[in-house]
């Protein structure tokens, strides 16, 4: 599998302009730049592989290239900006089964080299042709994990996909669950090394029903890893698969020999592990507390809170905001949800013209992934040096009139500083109850997203302004109005 | 042992990765994930390799390979897209918020 030496270096230069990329794509303002340079790099490599010597299959390989592009390019396309989290997780999955099924496509061509074809499902049955014509121990081995690895990319992005998308609601757990994935993860580890010495010159021959075993248990151990963990902490698990994939992806450039791959998956593997890491350190979880004990409905739910709700209305929220120094906005999924950001914007221009300060305060996790709020916000048209991050105002609030919290709920919720027994216990929040005035807007009364109480709303200085985001917004800019 | 060198490149990228995304601020962090989902993409052209070199005479092969190839090339475009939606929407405000 050697290649000529004008491919070897224009992949060199394609790993460049991806590297080049990912970096661009770290500050906002050469973001868009990074992205078409990663693009750019992704052409030339797809291109200059039709040039790959020895090469056949073409009809079958444009067939695929065009169906699954097309297929994808239209679904991201049309998909709306709050579903992007489980668009992501769709995508990963099938780079992640795309490595997996390399891996099974080499495998089944090492077997089939050495003797006939014979045997079960063809050539898959047959042994591996020894050392001369074979893969190699080391590549058999790269291959198998990152068919693994890939395999529960593929299977557990797919969970995540359903679970974010609600077609999943509930957060099963199996008896013994942790039990079950260290007994899958052992079986597929044994059938893994069972092919590995089976593919030995004499180890007796690969079998076909060992590969379908072997992936048949890595698939299910997606399922059974992904499937417990609630919607809160999904984007830390869809960010690991992620890494997963590009790990998956890098161990298969080994067994092609192609620096691309390797290059490309190690980098996106060292990256995504540390996004995982920074995603996780924001909502005070531990990786491995988050897959070996996800929060449940069933988990305490914190100490009970003394107090009540008090409502405003419309008009109290306005007069409020509009004879208001500075005001602080902290959005959440909720508004998202009820596509109320557009309204919220309208609302922060009128306020500007005012004289009122107005900023926006995004929680690290607020979305559905870091840094989802932030992409619906720009999509409304709010620029980004009014929004900021929970280090950069979360001093501030104390000296705000106003913080007006809107579909947002752990985030702000004070427990996590005070109540040991709460399960956020730890969790930074914004202060958004160190405003001098507190208005969280909700759809009604209860718990939210993750089934806590929050002590905000039970607050001296708070008032809830009930109704949907998009609805009670344009009251409250009604009202500014009239006193404009 | 030449494979020896691969050890390297393994190495070298992995701290290249750590390092070009240590520094990103969190405005960034789902794009950046898009985008690093579509780079692993190139797993692409991997398939196109493995697909391309498989013996046409066996519908297994072939089978896997078209699987493989569908799967990274949906990965590739369709991380594209949705990276270049997102980061399309970063913009500058004209001014600064009447500040007081």
């Amino acid at each position: 599998m050697s290649m000529d030496l004008p491919i070897q270096l224009t992949y060199l230069v394609v790993a460049l302009l991806f590297i080049l990329g990912l970096k661009a794509m770290s500050s906002p303002v050469t973001a868009r730049r990074g992205i078409l340079w990663a693009g750019v790099g992704m052409v030339i490599a797809t291109l200059v592989t039709f040039a790959t010597p020895h090469l056949g299959n073409f009809g079958w390989m444009i067939i695929a290239l065009v169906l699954g592009a097309a297929l994808a390019a239209w679904l991201g396309r049309i998909v709306k900006m709050t579903d992007m989290p489980q668009m992501v997780a769709v995508y990963n999955g099938m780079g992640g089964g795309a490595a997996a099924a390399i891996a099974a496509l080499e495998l089944t061509k090492a077997a089939s080299v050495g003797t006939a074809h014979s045997g079960i499902l063809g050539s898959i049955a047959t042994a591996l042709g020894g050392a001369q014509e074979g893969m190699g121990l080391a590549a058999t081995i790269l291959a198998l994990a990152g068919s693994l690895i890939g395999s529960v990319a593929f299977s557990g992005s797919i969970v995540a996909f359903l679970k974010l998308q609600g077609l999943v609601k509930k957060a099963h757990r199996l008896p013994a669950q942790n039990l079950v994935v260290v007994l899958l993860l052992g079986a597929a580890c044994f059938l893994g090394g069972w092919i590995v010495a089976s593919s030995l010159p004499d180890g007796g021959g690969l079998q076909g029903w060992m590969l379908l075993a072997f992936y048949a248990a890595a698939l299910v151990l997606g399922v059974v890893v992904t499937t417990p963990i609630g919607g809160a902490d999904m984007p830390v698990v869809i960010s690991l698969l992620n890494a997963f994939t590009g790990l998956a992806v890098g161990l298969e450039g080994y067994v092609l020999k192609n620096p691309a791959l390797i290059i490309a998956g190690i980098v996106v593997g060292a990256s995504g592990t540390l996004l995982t890491q920074l995603m996780a350190k924001a909502m005070n979880r531990k990786i491995g507390k988050i897959i070996f004990s996800p929060i449940t409905g069933e988990a305490q739910a914190g100490s009970a809170i003394q107090g009540s709700m008090k409502e405003a209305s419309a008009v109290d929220v306005a007069s409020m905001m509009r004879y208001a120094e500075k005001v602080i906005i902290v959005p959440g999924y909720g508004m998202a949800v009820a596509g109320a950001q557009h309204k919220v914007w309208e609302l922060t221009k009128l306020l500007q013209e005012a004289g009122v300060t107005v900023k926006f305060a995004i929680h690290p996790v607020a979305g559905r992934m870091p840094g989802h709020m932030n992409v619906l916000l720009a999509e409304a048209g709010v620029p980004y040096d009014l929004i900021f991050d929970l280090e950069e105002i979360n001093e501030e609030f104390a000296q705000a009139d106003v913080a007006l919290v809107i579909g947002a709920n752990d985030v702000v919720n004070p427990s996590a500083r005070t109540d040991k027994s709460s399960p956020i216990y730890g969790m930074p929040i914004l202060n958004a109850d160190h405003a001098h005035n507190v208005i969280c807007n909700k759809r009604g009364k209860g718990t939210g997203y993750s089934g806590i109480e929050n002590a905000l709303f039970y607050g001296e200085n708070t008032r809830m302004l009930y109704g949907s985001a998009q609805a009670a917004i344009a009251e409250v800019i009604a009202g500014v109005k009239t006193m404009m | 042992m030449v494979d020896f060198i691969y050890i390297y490149v393994f190495m070298l990228a992995a701290f290249t990765g750590y390092e070009v995304i240590s520094r990103v601020p969190v405005i960034l962090h789902t794009p950046l994930m898009s985008g690093s989902n579509f780079v692993h993409g190139v797993v692409l052209v991997g398939a196109m390799v493995a697909l391309g070199s498989a013996d046409p005479n066996d519908p297994l092969q072939i089978g896997i390979g078209v699987v493989a190839v569908f799967l990274g090339a949906a990965n590739a475009a369709g991380g594209f897209v949705v990276t270049e939606r997102m980061l399309a929407m970063f913009k500058p405000g004209a001014k600064k918020g009447a500040a007081k």
